[in-house]
């Protein structure tokens, strides 16, 4: 920040799905990100905040927050990046019910992840031999694009489409299904293939690329949902599934 | 929408390109050229040409528009799936014969 304020006023959403944005003053430090924000007023302004933390350097995907309007990871969020005049506000994930003050419930997000077939089918047994996969292959090309998503739920919060249509998967859910669809050692593609072309499915998506906007790991999930569009008309046009 | 409604959508949105354009140089023809009624119908009545390129803008119109609507209307408004298909289904067949008869009017004679 270029001026020299010592203390940072930040808007805390208090409550459930009704609730307010709450006044704190936090003072102000080099290298301060959003989450040791919300962790100083946890500890030593109101022990009764309820917010998610893990890892805190970005691997867990479990800090996410609306920062300023915005979906962001909040342990690798920089204050000076995002404060506007000294000021911040900071509320739960869009898309999702709030259970209390930051803390969202994901289980739609994470239901949709299964309603995708976002789980790994196995083709082979224990005792056969490990599958090679060639590092310049294009499934495994495609797979590494999209396989680093770490489950914070920023893009299924930025989401559009999401927000219209409940029965929506959302871009993660999808990308994972793009992966597996991928893994040349999975076995479940007619089946996850079948889900991800119904209502709700990949062709519900708009391309508005929030998603790609606003992923802390820079992915794109509308890339890998137009993958999935062409697989499954591809699919649809030679019988393979029904709708 | 599913992957059947996304194809069909598609589809009929590539079709209409070039029948878009078309429609548009006929208008830009027709107007400079200060054709009147008499002399739009004079080329049109009997033609295959004008019936099959008309005939196919109004069906790809009327299947793209039920869709297109249908969509809007299960994201943007609180009528479910059901009712969406039944008034896209409604608007759909309703574009299908309105269209229809505006071709059957300048093509047969």
């Amino acid at each position: 920040m270029s001026d020299n304020r010592s203390e940072l006023t930040v808007s805390l959403w208090r409550g459930a799905q009704r609730g307010r944005y709450e006044l704190y003053s936090v003072p102000l430090r080099e290298n301060q990100t959003v989450l040791d924000v919300v962790t100083f007023v946890q500890r030593h302004l109101d022990s009764t905040l309820s917010y998610r933390f893990a890892c805190r350097v970005g691997v867990c995907g479990s800090c996410a927050m609306t920062v300023n309007g915005r979906p962001r990871w909040t342990c690798r969020t920089h204050i000076s990046s995002v404060a506007k005049r000294g000021h911040l506000e900071i509320g739960p994930l869009e898309n999702l019910p709030i259970i209390k003050d930051l803390v969202t419930d994901m289980r739609p997000f994470f239901e949709k992840w299964q309603h995708a077939k976002g789980v790994f089918a196995p083709s082979k047994t224990r005792r056969d031999a490990i599958e090679q996969i060639k590092p310049d292959s294009a499934p495994r090309i495609a797979v590494d694009a999209a396989i680093e998503c770490i489950n914070c739920g920023i893009c299924y919060a930025a989401c559009d489409t999401v927000r219209w249509n409940s029965d929506y998967f959302g871009p993660a859910a999808l990308n994972r299904a793009w992966t597996l669809v991928n893994d040349t050692r999975d076995a479940g593609n007619a089946e996850r293939l079948q889900a991800v072309a119904a209502s709700g499915g990949c062709h519900a998506c708009h391309s508005h690329q929030s998603c790609q906007e606003h992923c802390p790991q820079a992915l794109n999930p509308t890339a890998s949902i137009a993958g999935l569009k062409r697989r499954t008309m591809s699919a649809y046009l030679k019988g393979e599934i029904k709708v | 929408m599913n992957v059947r409604l996304y194809i069909w959508q598609r589809l009929t949105a590539a079709l209409m390109v070039p029948l878009v354009l078309v429609h548009v140089a006929v208008i830009l023809y027709a107007t400079r050229e200060g054709m009147t009624a008499a002399d739009i119908l004079a080329r049109t009545r009997g033609s295959i040409v004008w019936a099959s390129l008309y005939g196919i803008f109004v069906v790809a119109a009327a299947i793209h528009a039920a869709i297109g609507v249908r969509n809007v209307l299960t994201e943007w408004s609180p009528v479910g799936d059901r009712n969406a298909g039944i008034f896209a289904t409604v608007l759909g067949s309703s574009l299908l014969v309105l269209g229809l008869r505006a071709v059957a009017a300048v093509v047969l004679s």
